[in-house]
């Protein structure tokens, strides 16, 4: 499923990087704490995270996630919009919780994987 | 280590949180474009940013060796700084003596260690309090 295809259905605004929309996502990821994150999150998976300083730019580049969500309507921190622009790192960001956001992403990928006749 | 290693060192900054992570974000693009096969990658790139972060939250000063043999991927990571005094402790997972500042950040959740050992074929660890702690990390290729 691309980027755009969850974006479209979530209440999220794109903060930095808009033209990799088209980044295919293969599954997601909660965590607020780094080094879980660093050690269980895959490759192309979207991170939805309330951390908002520069330092999740590392983890996700480290990852090559497809993209970073900050619930609750967080907002990034200067550095981290930065960090992001140099990075190609796409940041997101959502009024909703994080419980909410991976309720709705989870339901779409599977929902996904169901109509692609995977069972 | 001997003919056609590739050898590359990084300095660490202690206390440096805007720049953490650039080294282990390096090493993973040297890697790559060496052309080593991605979930090796990713294993050292998990060690690399433990150890990284290790330097910048607690120690004053480090430095990471990266070195390459068509065998192996190694790091080599020392760091000038309080060192640790109960490695098998630090070694447990979800210890951490990180402070409530870090772990507000999402630091110090206790698995910084507990990661590059799992991500290793040979981890070693020394360190002396008061003076500062040494890794050896390396992924057989």
């Amino acid at each position: 499923m691309k980027l755009s295809e969850i974006l479209q259905q979530l209440d999220a605004a794109v903060c930095t990087h808009p033209e990799r929309a088209d980044t295919e996502v293969t599954g997601g990821y909660c965590g607020d704490l780094l080094s879980d994150v660093i050690a269980n999150a895959q490759a192309g998976q979207v991170w939805v995270t309330i951390q908002v300083h520069s330092n999740i730019v590392a983890v996700a580049a480290l990852k090559d996630l497809a993209a970073v969500i900050l619930a609750n309507g967080r907002k990034p921190q200067e550095d981290t919009l930065r960090k992001a622009q140099e990075q190609n790192v796409t940041l997101l960001t959502s009024p909703m919780t994080s419980f909410e956001l991976a309720g709705k992403i989870y339901t779409m990928i599977a929902h996904l994987d169901l109509g692609s006749g995977c069972r | 280590m001997n003919g056609g290693t590739f050898r590359r060192e990084f300095e660490v900054t202690g206390g440096d949180f805007y720049n953490a992570g650039r080294v282990s974000t390096e090493i993973k693009e040297i890697l790559r474009q060496i052309g080593i096969a991605a979930p090796k990658i990713r294993r050292i790139a998990i060690a690399a940013y433990e150890a990284e972060m290790n330097i910048v939250m607690y120690a004053r000063s480090g430095m990471v060796i990266l070195q390459v043999t068509p065998e192996i991927v190694r790091l080599d990571v020392s760091d000038v700084g309080p060192g640790i005094e109960n490695i098998e402790l630090a070694m447990q997972e979800g210890y951490s003596t990180a402070s409530e500042e870090m772990r507000a950040l999402g630091f110090g959740a206790g698995m910084g260690l507990p990661n590059i050992k799992k991500n290793a074929d040979r981890f070693e660890i020394r360190s002396e309090v008061g003076k500062g702690t040494t890794l050896e990390i390396e992924v057989n290729l």
